[in-house]
């Protein structure tokens, strides 16, 4: 067993003080050590998309991610998008316009479009797609996601 | 109060945003692998590396004596064989002699990390004798020497073998003016939901047991608990939490949620089991690989004479469902046009790969595809359009098929003629420039199985119970699994709408074994039309008692009364009314909380010969695509561009949740189709990875253009029928008919890969054919 470190992270916000061996995976961090279980487990080989979070902004897979890499930065899961009760506006889109069905995959979605939106206030449908094309959707066919996100976007009307 | 809105259908028919969504964007919705149970212990299974083999001996002294080790359990402990379908266990929570596949499971442990477990199973001696390995279902159906399960017919790997004739086929072939045929041959395909399967079992002091689990079918995971484990099913209690997604393949009960109440009652401790991805395509139970032969007869006017179906269809390692996929594979063909004749030869053979079960359109999906590309054929062989051809065909409503099937509603017609229109087909098809095609392709489903598969003689098949409060909250207890395709949003809105109360007061509290009463899951699309006509009667109970408390406070006569939004008026005199607290308050007076308990039984329908049960339903789906596609010729690769989705689900209730079963049937079908595929090197899976079995990307799907066009359904809850499995089969046909227009190729082996047309392509030209063939 390697020696632990302690990791000094923002998590949605809030500094952190976290010990954690050297090969921990942000993911298993996220979920095992803080209890932050919004943030899904759909492969743990970067294939789906689902343990989306963003690092400084940064969509990035946490199953890939050594918890140590997220050392002095900050990471925003999906229990960091909305302010307390109030949902996020892409969160909101995505429960009108029917972009989430089993729900699985949503935090990894949101976590992508919320980065996508707040670089790039208004996407076209093109560069939506593209931001979402490392997130794997079984239920949707992704047409509903697409249309809450592009609903998402400022001005836009939901 | 707001001004009141009509009465009837103020929230079904119109698009009802889930009532979880919240919980769902947010990252609070809880799935199982969110639950932590204290002192919980991790289990882990030992698989197979050997696709068939004898075990001999299972040393598992060092894995016991390892620290942090809890139990290791191997088959002997809990040999007592399940399975979905009563009349085929033959699964055991961990092998018992003889391990079947490569991924079987052979042991499993509890210990205190993951880490240790992994090592326990590491320090597992398993001394084996290899026996010969079966993976070509067409070469299993003779004698073998090591069948895969005894009772394999004539000690061949046959799993079951289904004949049927209706009619007279051979002299409709005599007759007919025209004949095709189709040999098919389909990759298997797997459900590739995003939540791996996950289960947590924890044993406690009182006797009971208590698991959490990733399940469809809740209630067939209780019983075979019950059956396995020697525990009654009143001390164990099942809990469904949020579930990642299941199109089949969370519906029968599997081996590893046994091992992990198994390991709970070994050790006495909580006992969690999450799949890494790679246990979930070994465990499968995805659509069969299968090889049809499809036969047609018309007559010159294009009229239907018969079908010469014969399908093999490889089961894998297990029964599974399998012996209602055999017979599905046949009559599934039946619809939506009338046949006067009809014969059907199904085999299913165990091969030692990963078991085959149930996937969205179970037993539909490739034998409509060969059936929907013969027509296809068989209208170019008579120069009819192909819209022709289905409409001289169509099922009438109120009819009934050759083998019995009772056919209500039908808008097949309806379909046809909207999606003739909203595609332009007359201008399109045979009309697009090289490359470019249309086709059409249709379909029909059940709605809901009529025969539950555990059947007790005058139970009904669902039941709900609903509770309401003084704080004005409607409960709805009941054991359908909500999976993401919408049911307790669906189930809450039909008991809002019928009791006349806001969406936000009815709460669904579902699949606790302990609190809702028994049903049997969701599956073969049976939760709209049954558990919604369960629900609608619940809430009429409900609201009559309200009503009743109404005419005790106002006076006026009980048929004079009508529910209105939050609120029961006289019918006339809208200023004489009571809110529905007030009417709550009133009937709640000397009895305390209301319940009332809605059922739903199906109505007896089908004929009695051996397998008439099969495919029968209390109604039907139906449907009618058109695809179009645009094929670069130089390299095969083909883009879908448009799917036109005309679906008769009778009246659609919620139609955001109708259209996203539509567009997520068209991914999954669309992904069979292009690419998907379980690869085999013999028996070995070479792709059990998300990045190597590819399901469609948001670049691969093409615009979807739904067209509702069903008339009610008699009995479906405010006419509505099922729209979760029906959407899918008629995608693949569909498209495969529009590479034919744009291409002239026909393709009759799955998936179309862009190498598989470019072949066509060039063995097309290398006949010297022109690429138009109508």
């Amino acid at each position: 067993m390697t020696a632990q470190t302690v990791l000094r992270v923002q998590i949605n916000g809030h500094p952190v003080e976290v010990p954690a061996p050297a090969e921990r995976i942000l993911l298993d961090l996220l979920r095992e050590d803080l209890n932050l279980t919004g943030t899904k487990r759909g492969c743990d080989l970067g294939t789906c998309g689902c343990c989306t979070v963003l690092i400084d902004g940064r969509p990035t897979l946490s199953c890939l991610t050594l918890a140590a890499m997220a050392d002095g930065r900050a990471v925003t899961t999906v229990e960091g998008v909305s302010a307390g009760p109030t949902l996020h506006p892409v969160q909101k889109a995505f429960v009108e316009h029917g972009a989430t069905q089993c729900g699985f995959c949503t935090p990894g979605f949101v976590m992508t479009a919320v980065a996508l939106l707040r670089e790039h206030p208004h996407a076209s449908r093109e560069q939506v797609m593209d931001a979402i094309s490392g997130n794997l959707c079984r239920c949707t066919g992704y047409t509903k996601i697409i249309e809450a996100i592009l609903a998402a976007r400022p001005g836009s009307s939901h | 109060m707001e001004a009141a809105p009509p009465p009837e259908h103020r929230l079904l028919g119109g698009s009802i945003p889930y009532v979880e969504g919240p919980l769902k964007v947010a990252g609070r919705a809880e799935y199982t692998d969110d639950l932590k149970r204290p002192g919980m212990l991790v289990g882990k299974l030992l698989r197979a590396p050997w696709p068939h083999a004898k075990l001999l001996r299972i040393d598992v002294s060092k894995a016991r004596a390892m620290p942090g080790v809890y139990s290791v359990l191997t088959g002997d402990r809990y040999p007592i064989p399940f399975g979905v379908l009563p009349i085929t266990k033959d699964e055991t929570a961990i092998a018992v002699d003889r391990a079947r596949y490569i991924g079987d499971i052979i042991a499993a442990v509890a210990a205190q990390d993951e880490l240790t477990a992994e090592r326990a199973l590491a320090a597992i001696d398993v001394q084996v004798e290899q026996l010969p390995e079966y993976t070509d279902p067409r070469m299993g159906r003779t004698r073998v020497e090591a069948p895969i399960h005894e009772k394999g017919l004539n000690h061949s790997n046959i799993q079951k073998e289904v004949v049927q004739h209706f009619g007279d086929v051979d002299e409709a072939f005599r007759t007919a003016a025209a004949t095709v045929r189709v040999r098919a041959s389909f990759a298997g395909v797997t459900h590739a939901f995003t939540e791996p399967q996950c289960t947590i079992a924890e044993a406690t002091p009182d006797g009971r047991l208590t698991i959490w689990s990733s399940t469809q079918v809740p209630h067939y995971l209780h019983r075979s608990l019950s059956e396995v484990l020697g525990l009654p099913m009143h001390r164990i209690r099942v809990i469904k939490p949020e579930v990642g997604g299941g199109f089949g393949g969370k519906s029968d009960p599997l081996p590893h949620e046994i091992a992990c109440a198994a390991l709970a009652l070994e050790t006495g401790r909580p006992v969690k089991i999450l799949f890494d991805r790679d246990d979930v395509f070994y465990t499968n139970h995805g659509r069969h690989p299968t090889f049809n032969d499809v036969r047609i007869a018309a007559d010159a006017d294009g009229h239907l004479l018969g079908y010469d179906i014969e399908a093999v269809i490889e089961g894998g390692a297990w029964s599974s469902f399998g012996t209602v996929t055999t017979y599905y594979n046949g009559v599934m063909a039946m619809g939506p046009y009338r046949l006067p004749n009809f014969r059907y030869k199904g085999q299913r053979v165990f091969t030692n790969r990963p078991p085959s079960g149930a996937m969205r359109a179970h037993g539909g999906t490739n034998i409509r595809y060969s059936v929907e590309v013969g027509l296809d054929e068989l209208a170019e062989q008579l120069k009819i359009d192909p819209f022709d051809l289905r409409v001289r065909n169509a099922l009438p409503p109120n009819s009934t098929t050759i083998n019995e099937f009772r056919i209500t509603s039908t808008s097949f017609l309806k379909c046809l003629s909207a999606v003739r229109a909203r595609s332009g087909w007359a201008d399109k098809w045979g009309r697009l420039p090289y490359g470019q095609g249309v086709g059409l392709g249709c379909g029909f489903y059940i709605s809901g199985s009529n025969s539950p598969i555990h059947f007790t003689p005058k139970m009904p098949q669902c039941t709900v119970h609903l509770k309401a409060d003084m704080d004005g909250g409607i409960t709805v207890h009941c054991m359908q699994a909500d999976i993401g395709q919408g049911s307790n949003t669906l189930l809450a809105a039909i008991v809002a709408e019928v009791v006349g109360v806001a969406l936000d007061r009815v709460h669904v509290s579902a699949v606790d074994s302990d609190i809702t009463p028994v049903d049997i899951g969701s599956y073969s699309s049976r939760v709209t039309f049954m558990m919604g006509n369960a629900a609608r009667r619940a809430a009429e109970g409900l609201r009559d008692r309200l009503l009743d408390a109404t005419h005790q406070l106002t006076g006026y006569p009980r048929d004079a009364l009508q529910v209105r939004f939050e609120r029961y008026e006289v019918d006339h005199r809208p200023d004489v009314g009571v809110s529905y607290m007030d009417a709550l308050h009133q009937a709640m007076q000397g009895t305390g909380a209301l319940q009332s308990t809605g059922s739903y039984t199906s109505p007896p329908v089908g004929g009695t010969f051996k397998g008439a049960r099969a495919g029968t339903a209390p109604a039907y789906s139906f449907a009618a695509y058109v695809a179009q596609v645009a094929v670069d010729a130089e390299t095969g690769v083909y883009a879908v561009e448009k799917v036109w989705a005309a679906f008769d689900c009778g009246r659609p209730l919620n139609r955001l949740a109708v259209e996203g079963q539509i567009h997520g049937s068209i991914h999954m079908g669309l992904g069979q189709l292009m690419g998907e595929s379980m690869d085999y090197r013999g028996p070995r899976l070479m792709n059990p990875s998300l990045l190597d079995y590819k399901i469609l990307m948001p670049h691969q799907m093409p615009e979807v253009e739904c067209l509702l066009v069903g008339d009610d359904d008699p009995e479906g809850p405010f006419g509505a029928k099922e729209a979760g499995e029906g959407p899918l089969v008629a995608t693949l046909p569909a498209v495969a008919n529009a590479l034919y227009d744009a291409v002239g190729v026909r393709f009759y082996d799955l998936p179309i890969t862009p190498d598989r047309v470019l072949k066509g392509i060039d063995r097309r030209q290398a006949d010297g054919r022109a690429w138009k063939g109508h």
